[in-house]
């Protein structure tokens, strides 16, 4: 197996690592950089868990090798929090209305939700469930994590 | 000792009111602290060598080509983890059964762990996995239960003298007369497929045996009662060498997380190589090898009923295939005992429940333990006898359920229901659903020529854990007692802080606690601090199954609380050199009744406690902690000898409205709306409620529509090892779900709580069956086999187009 260097960007700090090219980036995220709020879920890209918005884009880091991505950047739920620690409306949002039990796909369900706020600000419920739709969760029944959503884009909306 | 138990009604001050989640801020920061997030230095990694063959004799195990591999330390054969360990714990009595982590000599069913291969990362393990030589020898398999039954059938354990793991029939009342006497009967076979709960994360285990303490350190991703115990008596060690790190979070379980052979085999292997060992479950080998399937239920019912819909009596035989190996699984038979006529007034039952083998993946625990099956069978045989009498399905179920004022109302297997208002929950979720509008729109798509129909189901969600149905199934075993502890310490500043002693899979088990300790304190919940104890801190309990911890884990809190609260009110009384009566308890500070400027503050009162002893009573303990460990209520009596026995103590109930469309090209079925009408006693948490319903309601679409373990009956190859063939709900089958609360006290537990970590999914797959035979009723067709999948449905109606 050959090693890789391979250099990215995670939530806006350079990281540099060294990978076997059939490492996945969510294992690189998780054992090399030490990011483990990303998780596993099930390793072929059915369940979210491992989301990660890969230079702009909501991404399977299951499916994707870390040496795929080289040069690109990356924000995981690490990197929702704003830099004074404050949390980011979504990540608020989940708080309030409780869009988690056991919290182990509440990080894909927040990287798939950061990313459909980025790119509509007001989205209808069917838009919000289309853009969790590639994200199970066993505890919620998504009920709450809609409301989450709904909650989080109207504040972003007052908010500008 | 005081009491925590009896209700007294109150007024709340934190306990019932909309909160934030204590845990969730870790959760949406992705700090939470996984078992596969714990990394320890020089740890190994562990992948599984599986049976391709549903049944073989093992002959040999060849593993020099994956030692050769550089980095691969280890491969653990099934032969030499038996002669160091012990088998593991079986349910039921089950001579000539030993269940095993690794294949024994045999392999019993296809994905069945074989070998173990222990390598420096997870990928050199799979690597080596691949290159383990396993010799077999295929022997006859069975896969059918029905099959499995019959004397010629392949034994699936070849020293036990059948292939049944349990078997009895019990009778409670008047069965043969109430038929006798009942103008009418019916008889029907229903289905519950092999389905679980699935979580997304699958099940972890760290060990690492620390030699210099001779401490086995355990960090995993457990549900599970007795679990240190367990892995002292497999590992042949003392218990107070096994530590678990309660501390773990775990992704999810609903009764799942049962890793005992996962944690043997890291436990051994960390003890053999002298270095930390993780195994983490790929998908693979979750839903094959892991503890991933549940009940696989043939009920087959007969019901005697009059005229006017008075229901009689039932005859209950459910056949359950346990898969292989006995674990608790036969005892998912046995928790239904408890509710086996629902909450109706039945006056008498029948119920023979026979566990049997075959060569498939062994059935774990699940959500409800085996009640929710028995709930949609039972209400699938209401709604046939409404259909037979061509009365309306509210109707039968208004003249059957128990009234308002008849609790306690004991069953006929002797379980008594402490409290409940079915009716006034049915009247709510008919309101909240605008019943005649929801009507009118099922007969507006039926106008358009679709399938719709509308769906009714009154379950009940026995509450509270107990083990009755451990000597209920196994005679040997004489367990009555099933506990729960808190322990709360208050430091020399005053601030709160309380141990609670199991792991929490979401159950939001800080949040309660910090609630009900508030509550009964007067301290603010979010000043207190809960955390999860080391096993070999811990104080006594049985984690959290059963639906029991709003209960039992509350109910231990309350206990806890009020002797801290005792204690200062002690302390204030000996300084004040009055009697406590005298004095008012008011957050944390004590004065004088009617001089409130004779008060002592919470933070004087901690200081001399911890400080003062001069001022202290004669003889008094230093410091401010106290431990409280409860019974469950009603719980510590063995079952009489017929069988009859109070099983769980607290009945929550749910009656479930869903209207769904069928696609009567395709089968496909549609969620149009669904309404919940829901009573767990008094609410802790209102969110964690919430969410706890609505995820079981999402559960319950899938075992009624979606979800099904299968086999190949040719080649006993199991077909659905990964999320493309097991197939779970998505945020797209969920639909938006409406809930109504009703709040009808427990007398048992100090706030009036009940259980509700099982609700939703207790009444919903018996309701979406409803709704999809009501859809189909203008055809003549009926269901009564869940999962209702696609191509199911699709076949159902080809056959009649036929």
């Amino acid at each position: 197996m050959s090693d890789h260097d391979i250099a990215l960007t995670v939530n806006g700090r350079r990281m540099t690592s060294r990978a076997e090219a059939r490492t996945t980036l969510v294992d690189f995220l998780r054992d090399n950089l030490n990011l483990t709020g990303t998780h596993v879920g099930c390793e072929h890209g059915v369940c979210g868990a491992c989301s990660v918005i890969m230079d702009g884009r909501p991404v399977r880091s299951c499916l994707i090798y870390a040496v795929m991505a080289d040069g690109a950047e990356i924000t995981t739920v690490e990197g929702l929090e704003g830099s004074d620690g404050a949390l980011s409306p979504l990540q608020d949002a989940f708080w309030e209305t409780h869009a988690m039990q056991c919290g182990y796909c509440t990080p894909g369900m927040l990287i798939a939700a950061t990313a459909l706020l980025a790119r509509n600000p007001d989205p209808t419920e069917h838009e919000i469930r289309d853009a969790i739709g590639g994200n199970l969760c066993r505890c919620t029944g998504y009920v709450q994590i809609v409301e989450a959503v709904q909650i989080a884009a109207r504040a972003m909306r007052e908010a500008g | 000792m005081d009491d925590a138990t009896g209700y007294v009604p109150r007024e709340f001050k934190y306990v019932s009111h909309k909160r934030r989640v204590k845990e969730d801020r870790r959760f949406i920061t992705g700090r939470g602290r996984y078992a596969a997030d714990v990394r320890l230095p020089g740890m190994k990694h562990v992948a599984m060598v599986s049976s391709p063959y549903p049944c073989a004799w093992i002959k040999g195990v060849d593993a020099s080509a994956a030692l050769a591999l550089p980095g691969v330390h280890y491969v653990l054969t099934g032969e030499e983890l038996f002669a160091h360990t012990n088998p593991l714990l079986a349910g039921v009595d089950v001579p000539g059964v030993k269940r095993t982590p690794l294949a024994y000599r045999k392999a019993r069913y296809a994905g069945e762990w074989v070998a173990a291969v222990c390598a420096d990362s997870r990928a050199l393990a799979e690597d080596a996995a691949e290159l383990v030589e396993v010799e077999y020898e295929p022997l006859p398999f069975v896969i059918d239960p029905e099959e499995s039954l019959k004397p010629d059938a392949p034994r699936v354990h070849e020293d036990h003298d059948s292939n049944v793991f349990f078997h009895r029939k019990w009778v409670w009342g008047d069965v043969e007369g109430d038929f006798a006497r009942a103008a009418r009967e019916l008889s029907f076979r229903a289905r519950w497929s092999r389905c679980s709960t699935v979580p997304i994360e699958t099940f972890v285990a760290v060990a690492d045996w620390d030699a210099g303490q001779e401490v086995m350190q355990i960090w995993a991703s457990i549900q599970m009662p007795k679990y240190p115990e367990q892995i002292a008596r497999a590992l042949r060690i003392p218990a107070n060498a096994v530590n678990v790190h309660y501390d773990i979070d775990v992704g999810g379980s609903y009764g799942q997380k049962r890793g005992i052979r996962q944690t043997i085999v890291a436990g051994y292997l960390s003890r053999r190589l002298g270095c930390p060992v993780r195994f983490i479950e790929d998908r693979l080998e979750n839903m094959s090898g892991g503890d991933a399937h549940g009940p696989d239920r043939i009920f087959d019912m007969q019901v005697a009923f009059d005229d006017d819909g008075t229901i009689r009596s039932l005859r209950i035989r459910a056949t359950d295939d346990c898969g292989c190996y006995p674990g608790r699984a036969p005892l998912q038979l046995g928790k239904p005992v408890g509710a086996i006529v629902g909450p109706y007034r039945i006056g008498s039952a029948e119920y023979e429940a026979i566990s049997v083998s075959t060569n498939k993946t062994s059935q774990e625990a699940v959500r409800g333990f085996g009640q929710s099956p028995t709930n949609f069978a039972i209400e699938t045989a209401v709604d046939k006898v409404a259909r037979a009498l061509g009365m309306d399905r509210e109707e039968i179920r208004r003249r059957n359920l128990i009234g308002a004022d008849e609790f306690p109302w004991k069953i006929p297997s002797g379980s008594e229901y402490d409290s409940g208002d079915y009716l006034a929950v049915l009247d709510k979720v008919k309101a909240a659903s605008n019943y005649k509008v929801l009507v009118a729109r099922r007969d507006a798509l039926r106008a358009e020529g679709k399938l719709a129909g509308i769906g009714l189901s009154t379950c009940l969600e026995p509450s509270g854990g107990n083990s009755s149905f451990e000597p209920l199934f196994n005679p040997k075993n004489d367990t009555t007692t099933w506990m729960e502890s808190v322990q709360i310490r208050v430091d020399m500043t005053g601030a709160v802080t309380a141990m609670i002693n199991t792991s929490s899979s979401g159950q939001g088990h800080q949040t309660l606690v910090s609630l009900v300790v508030g509550e009964e304190l007067g301290r603010d919940p979010d000043s207190i601090r809960v955390i999860h104890s080391e096993s070999l801190a811990a104080l006594p309990s049985n984690s959290p199954v059963g639906s029991r911890m709003a209960i039992m884990m509350g109910g231990a809190a309350t206990g806890a609380a009020k002797k801290i609260r005792d204690r200062v009110m002690e302390i204030a009384a000996h300084n004040f050199q009055l009697p406590v009566e005298r004095l008012v308890y008011a957050g944390g500070n004590v004065s004088v009744d009617g001089d409130p400027s004779r008060t002592l503050t919470w933070e004087q009162i901690v200081d001399t406690a911890h400080r003062k002893y001069h001022d202290m009573p004669l003889g008094a303990e230093p410091g401010l902690q106290s431990i409280y460990t409860w019974e469950v209520p009603t719980g510590g009596a063995l079952p009489n000898a017929d069988g009859t026995c109070q099983m769980y103590p607290c009945y929550s109930f749910e009656a479930h409205i869903p209207l769904v469309s069928v696609d009567p090209e395709t089968g496909r079925i549609e969620i149009l709306e669904y309404y919940i009408g829901h009573d767990c006693g008094t609410v802790i948490s209102p969110d964690i409620v919430r969410g706890m319903t609505f995820g079981g309601i999402a559960h319950g679409i899938g075992a009624a529509m979606y979800e099904k373990f299968e086999f190949d009956p040719e080649s006993g190859q199991h077909l659905t090892g990964s999320f493309m063939d097991y197939l779970m709900p998505s945020a797209h089958e969920v639909p938006d779900v409406t809930m109504v609360k009703h709040f009808t006290p427990s007398p048992l537990t100090p706030m009036g709580q009940k259980g509700s970590g099982e609700s939703g999914y207790l009444g919903g797959p018996a309701a979406l069956a409803s709704a999809v035979n009501d859809a189909l009723e203008p055809l003549g067709l009926e269901i009564t086999t869940l999962p209702m999948r696609v191509r199911d449905m699709e076949a159902l109606l080809a056959a009649r187009t036929k």
